[in-house]
């Protein structure tokens, strides 16, 4: 999806290749959300209900491969989600991957034959507005780190 | 009790995301995508306290959720997951310095009522 980009007096705007990589990473942090969650989800499935305050009862649930695979995609997504907000703003971040609701809606009704509601619908419909507002907007708008959240010895 | 534990997660979560995003703009750009480059990423984040503080506020989130999904249902837990991105917005626009302008608003806004319409 290419970026429509609005430059303001002090905004940075990104290079080709610097915005392209900004996409990989918006990508990458909505497969890997959606991926991990589902393999998680069918881990936790096969293992059972854990009502349990011992650790060890969640340790034994990491056994399950579904789960650990699960689990080994949802810490790439964390990385991959540090590393876009190295690159982007927040109010941009948290709108466009949104699509990852989207995504585990839709992928439940084609590939399980899950029900869509009306409401449903109209929620993907809203959401899917919301992430192509958000990419209609610049990635960054911040040229360095908020000022007052670095030691003043550091500036 | 059950909406005490929904304002802890909404708090905790857009804080945990306020801090990691103010922390990871303090270490800087990472340039390409290279597992050696996340690596080292990975290895700065160790040392980063707001990005280390931010893993703290979501942990807190993620146990508040846990606690709250034991007294009652997933679809309890949404308003607190809608309420985060619109707080979120707020604080990336007065606390984080973002150009938050009507489209981002909107976007939010909109994000909030469909992850609420999604839980139907």
């Amino acid at each position: 999806m290419e970026t429509f980009v609005q430059p303001a007096a002090d905004v940075k705007v990104e290079n080709r290749s610097g915005g392209r990589k900004t996409q990989i990473l918006v990508i990458l942090v909505i497969v890997t959300n959606v991926f991990g969650n589902i393999f998680l989800s069918r881990g936790m499935h096969d293992v059972g209900r854990i009502v349990s305050a011992s650790p060890l009862d969640y340790v034994r649930a990491f056994a399950d491969p579904w789960t650990a695979f699960g689990i080994a995609i949802l810490a790439i997504w964390m990385i991959s989600d540090l590393a876009l907000l190295s690159r982007a703003d927040l109010s941009f971040v948290l709108p466009v991957t949104a699509s990852a609701y989207v995504l585990v809606a839709l992928l439940g009704h084609f590939l399980l034959h899950d029900h869509i509601s009306f409401a449903r619908w109209m929620g993907i419909l809203l959401i899917t507005g919301g992430v192509i507002l958000a990419e209609e907007t610049p990635a960054r708008t911040t040229t360095g780190p908020p000022e007052h959240l670095i030691p003043r010895h550091r500036r | 009790m059950k909406w005490l534990l929904v304002a802890i997660i909404a708090v905790c979560n857009t804080f945990g995301d306020v801090l990691n995003t103010a922390g990871m703009k303090r270490q800087g750009e990472v340039e390409d995508l290279r597992p050696w480059t996340m690596l080292q990423m990975i290895k700065r984040i160790l040392r980063n306290p707001l990005v280390l503080a931010g893993f703290g506020a979501l942990a807190v989130s993620f146990f508040a959720l846990l606690s709250l999904l034991s007294i009652t249902t997933v679809s309890f837990a949404v308003p607190a997951t809608a309420v985060s991105y619109l707080l979120e917005t707020l604080l990336a626009k007065y606390i984080l310095g973002e150009d938050v302008r009507w489209r981002r608003w909107a976007a939010a806004t909109l994000v909030a009522f469909g992850v609420v319409l999604l839980s139907f």
